[in-house]
């Protein structure tokens, strides 16, 4: 959690408000997979998905693993894109 | 990395991890942990995160009751650095006919004979507990407080750490593709990575035990279910208790994030290894649930997936070792509610496993029972 006036605070995911410390310091305990980084800290759970924190995330494994960006195996992405009341969702069943 | 192990558990869900823990726990060494994918990767980290005592059968509810017991101390007995987000918000069981309110006071008859805390509730008493429960048609409900929540991956996550802490070794990204017997007996796993040499192999890796198993011949009657869920964006706190109708096949709670998360079970779901989400259970999804707590209307959907459930004849899991095959043991079958009797589960477990008497009597969750037709069901499960 981010506290006031700390400017040395990077924050990685912005709908979590995880900061780039905190996963770091996972990485550093050897935590490596990018499924088991969200499921442990819930980054890239948030409303957009993981569209602004996962190729941060990304970019840090590679850097810790040695791996270029491009072998870092992704998250899988679930629908819906883009979040949806579920009210809107419950008057959809009639419009076929 | 050809080599031997004393004990090979399969399955890196937290029914494997609770196995693993409770048998270190016990000074038993050479253990070593095999996991397809990732930890959690299979029915627990895609599970409801629900955790009660409220069930039909004496076994199942001593089984919660004590796992909940478990829950309540589990970050210090593991010595966990951080929170399994555990919350005891009771969970609400709604009833909307006369069968199950007569089935729901059978229950009640059960887990009072227990010690478990649960109570007949009216549609009043319901609305005061969940003021935003529409109780339409509603007849009455049961009522739990000690039951709740808790976080599944932090909840393996921490049995794993504390397995590994006594000397546990885990392998992800490890498949095994067969099992290795010879004589009646176990002597190993061939796995993606070469072959482990063991006398004892600790199957729990869900619906997939089926076809491990049926690679030394054993026939296990489970088939794979595929349950779907949904979460919403998270809110201020506004539902203590799970809110769950068997009626709907529904249920929803609302977790210490603030989001909800939500589930509805398909009775003509297809049974096949199928874990994705389909855009029909969205609007079922959000028709039943807008219904039964019209505000969450208003909550948006962020993410959607589905699990699933290994379901057996009677809805139980199949606890103990296989007859004729020394070494070969068993826990499968949870038919969709391991995660909640995990704690128990692997404390029983390594006390079977090791000859010991266990705590709990497990000979009815026996893999005989389906031979000798002897189903043990379990009424209240979705």
């Amino acid at each position: 959690m981010c506290e006031a006036n700390r400017k040395d605070i990077i924050i990685m995911c912005r709908c979590e408000d995880i900061t780039a410390d905190e996963v770091r310091a996972y990485i550093e305990q050897g935590v490596t997979d990018l499924e088991q980084l969200k499921r442990l800290l819930r980054v890239g759970m948030g409303p957009c998905q993981g569209r602004t924190c996962t190729p941060l995330i990304v970019n840090e494994l590679a850097r810790a693993t040695g791996q270029p960006v491009k072998e870092i195996p992704l998250t899988v992405f679930r629908q819906p894109i883009t979040p949806v009341k579920l009210g809107v969702l419950a008057g959809g069943t009639d419009h076929e | 990395m050809n080599r031997t192990a004393d004990y090979v558990i399969i399955g890196g869900g937290v029914i494997g991890c609770s196995i693993a823990y409770n048998l270190a726990k016990k000074g038993t060494k050479n253990i070593v942990l095999i996991e397809k994918k990732y930890l959690t990767s299979g029915a627990t980290g895609r599970c409801g995160a629900g955790i009660r005592m409220q069930f039909g059968t004496e076994t199942n509810c001593l089984l919660a009751k004590n796992s909940i017991e478990m829950f309540e101390h589990l970050e210090e007995e593991l010595a966990y650095q951080g929170s399994i987000e555990f919350k005891q918000g009771g969970y609400l069981l709604l009833a909307y006919t006369e069968k199950m309110v007569e089935q729901f006071h059978k229950n009640l008859g059960v887990q009072h004979k227990l010690g478990i805390p649960s109570r007949w509730v009216t549609p009043e008493e319901a609305k005061e507990i969940v003021p935003h429960l529409n109780t339409q048609g509603l007849l009455g409900a049961t009522f739990c407080g000690k039951d709740g929540h808790c976080n599944p991956f932090k909840t393996t996550d921490a049995y794993a750490k504390a397995a590994q802490r006594l000397g546990v070794e885990i392998i992800t990204y490890a498949e095994v593709i067969r099992l290795l017997a010879n004589d009646g007996k176990i002597t190993g796993v061939e796995t993606s990575r070469g072959v482990i040499e063991t006398p004892a192999v600790i199957l729990c890796a869900g619906s997939y035990s089926r076809d491990l198993a049926a690679t030394i011949g054993i026939e296990l009657p489970l088939t794979p279910e595929r349950h779907q869920i949904l979460v919403t964006e998270p809110v201020e706190m506004m539902q203590g208790p799970m809110v769950m109708s068997f009626y709907h096949g529904l249920y929803c709670q609302q977790v210490p994030h603030g989001s909800f998360v939500m589930g509805l079970g398909d009775p003509n779901e297809p049974k096949e290894y199928n874990q994705n989400g389909s855009w029909q259970f969205l609007h079922e999804m959000a028709a039943k649930v807008t219904f039964i707590l019209p505000p969450l209307a208003n909550l948006r959907v962020i993410r959607q997936w589905a699990g699933l459930y290994d379901l057996t004849p009677d809805r139980q899991q199949i606890l103990g070792s296989v007859p004729g095959i020394e070494g070969f043991h068993l826990a499968a079958g949870f038919s969709g509610h391991g995660f909640m009797i995990a704690p128990m589960t692997g404390k029983l477990m390594a006390e079977h496993i090791l000859g010991e008497q266990t705590s709990l009597p497990i000979s009815m969750f026996d893999f005989t029972r389906f031979a000798r037709g002897e189903l043990y069901v379990e009424p209240s499960v979705v």
